[in-house]
């Protein structure tokens, strides 16, 4: 019989060591997926997939970019995980994002390009935090589920899209909005120092440590930490968990809305209902794997950001499908999220008393 | 008449293909595992069936022999229902032996599985050569072959009822035998118990961890009908990567509070949520794409209100089993 203890603390350099060996692991299981369907050396298949992301300059600012996004949801999701609040409905958050951005742009293309991005920003934040709002205040005010009230919203926000869409579909009957503004770059992020995604980078790295900072250093911040570890706990201190909460959920929300923004105005330059892809889920286990830590956060979005680009790579090599990069992340997800127990527990051999 | 039965046929087909996610998810939420994988086992299942179906069908046709029907139907079955446990078992391993977060672990599932069914999918739309279209129709008729087609009843009636696919039954079969083995049988109270207050079960001296592998390792298989049946039968034994799947997953999750954890309120409410997902055929001369579109959201807008209403009203019997989404450590007691 093996028994299973709780492990007090564990040296970081040893929780490192786990995690590599985890990471390890689901490489070699991922190497052999690719080599039973490619027959291509396993050690080889990880050269291809390096090459595909940092093959050229161009695969490398493609990299940045999807990093970019995927890091920005995650940091608008820690406020609200750290709050031990599911919010799911990241898809949603930035599918609403995105269309308050497109809107502008499209409706609003006299205005200076500036002001018209400003305005695009602040209509995605508004737009996503709406969508955060309110399952934040039944959950608040009433106690709905919040996990299962935020999913529903991930569809009623895909339908609203698909609505939309059809209003701004260009070439009529093609069910696709196309490039906006494709002749005067209306509301497109401009290059920034030469590069054509520093905006990209600036806008989620700023992000990046104003959040960490506010998690960290703030009254609010802490309020969050209260919350999250205990309601009875807040409560005692003169918390107002639902005020909390819905604030939290809403800046949560926004953020998410921000990628949105991103992601039409730094990106695609254009919406349908697969803007978000369904990063907002990957975003949730980048979150929380991160321990909600916005700087862990960007090691984790790398790595997956890697897997997925250099599957991508693989799958046009070989003329097999790129579905294969979401298979191979799920390899690996499972393997880290699975070696948190060696980090959590002890194990050892010896009897058990019978309970 | 026409439009009526038009759309009834097509909310029984929707129904049943969420009905199956449904109770399957009901079973695995009842024993406190909340598996937020349901779209991931949904495909796993459907692809397990594709494949296994599409080489059975190859094979008879090099070895020159007609398929028998039984094994048409038994082996896309079995080996949905196999695909999808496994599903299960990876989450019930992960949850519960490694203690993982239920949630994050769910969502895994589901990119894992999505991942793998359109990978496998793709590739053998490729294998099947030609326009790039895999077919099983074979199987496909099988499955679609209306069971009661004897009976002797006017058209519209038959119609409306009994010219459904076997699948279209089970489903129900399945919700009705989830109700009466969660409400009238011992094993059915213990599953219970365990979901609302594993501690006090593992006092009584029920097995906590053998009680939520079993759940939701069959709760997934049954999950994986789902996949079977929208393989077979609602897309008629073909495969797209369009992500339809992943939606009705979801939805089967919806459903599954929807119906406040009954699998009685599953059944009718599926088909309700067919007839809501399908009802803009009734209007369908008057309507654009524009307001088919918000027709699509009804659904997921009346999950909501009964969500909300349900939180309001706060009846015990209403309620999610306690323990839900948390894992549970004996050495915590």
């Amino acid at each position: 019989m093996i028994r299973i203890h709780k492990r007090p603390f564990m040296p970081l350099w040893q929780r490192i060591l786990v995690r590599a060996a985890a990471i390890i692991a689901a490489l070699v299981i991922n190497g052999l997926i690719i080599y039973s369907l490619t027959k291509m050396n396993p050690l080889k298949v990880y050269e291809t997939m390096f090459t595909g992301v940092f093959g050229s300059e161009r695969r490398i600012w493609n990299s940045i970019r999807e990093l970019m996004l995927l890091l920005c949801i995650g940091v608008g999701l820690a406020p609200a995980f750290k709050m031990k609040f599911w919010n799911i409905g990241a898809e949603g958050q930035i599918l609403l994002g995105g269309l308050a951005s497109a809107a502008c742009m499209l409706y609003m293309n006299s205005l200076p390009n500036a002001l018209l991005l400003f305005i695009m920003f602040v209509a995605s934040l508004i737009a996503g935090g709406a969508w955060g709002f309110v399952p934040a205040v039944a959950k608040a005010k009433l106690g709905a589920n919040e996990t299962l009230f935020t999913l529903m919203m991930n569809y009623i926000a895909i339908h609203l899209t698909a609505f939309f869409v059809t209003f701004w579909e260009n070439s009529y009957g093609s069910g696709i909005v196309g490039t906006i503004n494709a002749d005067t770059m209306k509301g497109w992020f401009p290059p920034l120092f030469g590069m054509a995604y520093g905006m990209n980078v600036l806008i989620v790295l700023l992000l990046v440590v104003l959040v960490f900072c506010y998690l960290r250093y703030t009254k609010q911040g802490y309020e969050i930490a209260v919350v999250g570890g205990s309601e009875s706990t807040a409560k005692y201190a003169g918390i107002s968990v639902p005020r909390v909460t819905v604030r939290t959920v809403t800046l949560s929300g926004a953020i998410c809305g921000v990628a949105g923004f991103i992601a039409v105005a730094g990106q695609g330059h254009t919406i349908s209902v697969s803007t978000a892809g369904g990063r907002g889920f990957v975003a949730i286990i980048v979150a929380w794997l991160a321990k909600f830590n916005t700087f862990v956060m960007m090691l984790i979005a790398f790595l997956l950001v890697f897997l997925e680009q250099g599957a991508k790579e693989i799958a046009s090599r070989f003329n097999i499908n790129d579905d294969l990069s979401k298979m191979i992340m799920g390899v690996i997800l499972f393997f880290i999220l699975g070696s948190e127990f060696f980090i959590n527990y002890r194990l050892s051999a010896g009897k058990t008393e019978q309970a | 008449m026409e439009v009526f039965i038009t759309l009834i046929q097509a909310a029984v087909s929707f129904g049943t293909v969420i009905m199956f996610g449904a109770v399957g998810e009901i079973l695995t939420e009842k024993s406190g595992n909340l598996n937020l994988g349901v779209p991931g086992t949904m495909y796993m299942g459907g692809i397990a069936s594709l494949a296994s179906s599409f080489f059975y069908e190859r094979a008879c046709q090099s070895a020159g022999v007609a398929p028998s029907p039984v094994l048409l139907v038994v082996i896309p079955m079995v080996c949905a229902f196999l695909a999808a446990a496994l599903g299960g078992l990876i989450y019930s391993f992960l949850t519960v032996t490694l203690r993982t977060n239920q949630n994050v672990t769910g969502l895994t599932l589901t990119i894992f599985g999505a991942g793998l069914a359109n990978f496998f999918g793709g590739s053998l739309n490729m294998l099947a050569g030609g326009v790039g279209q895999i077919s099983v129709a074979a199987t496909s008729e099988v499955y679609r072959a209306g069971v009661f087609s004897f009976m002797p009843l006017p058209e519209s009636v038959m119609k409306l009822l009994f010219n459904y696919g076997f699948l279209t039954y089970l489903a129900v079969a399945a919700g009705i035998a989830l109700h009466i083995f969660l409400n009238k049988t011992g094993k059915g109270l213990n599953l219970r118990a365990v979901g609302e207050n594993p501690a006090t079960a593992d006092a009584a001296g029920i097995s906590v961890t053998k009680n939520k592998y079993l759940a939701t390792c069959v709760g997934a298989g049954v999950t994986g009908l789902g996949g079977l049946y929208y393989v077979m039968d609602y897309v008629k034994g073909t495969w797209a990567n369009d992500g339809t799947i992943e939606n009705l997953g979801w939805l089967a999750v919806a459903l599954v509070i929807f119906a406040t954890w009954k699998p009685i309120r599953s059944i009718w409410g599926s088909y309700l949520f067919g007839v809501l997902f399908w009802a803009y055929l009734m209007f369908a001369s008057g309507l654009t794409r524009r307001s088919q579109e918000l027709f699509n959201m009804l659904p997921y807008v009346i999950t909501i209100i009964v969500l909300i209403i349900v939180s309001l009203r706060k009846k015990k019997e209403d309620q999610p089993p306690s323990s839900l989404g948390l894992a549970y450590f004996r050495e915590d007691r």
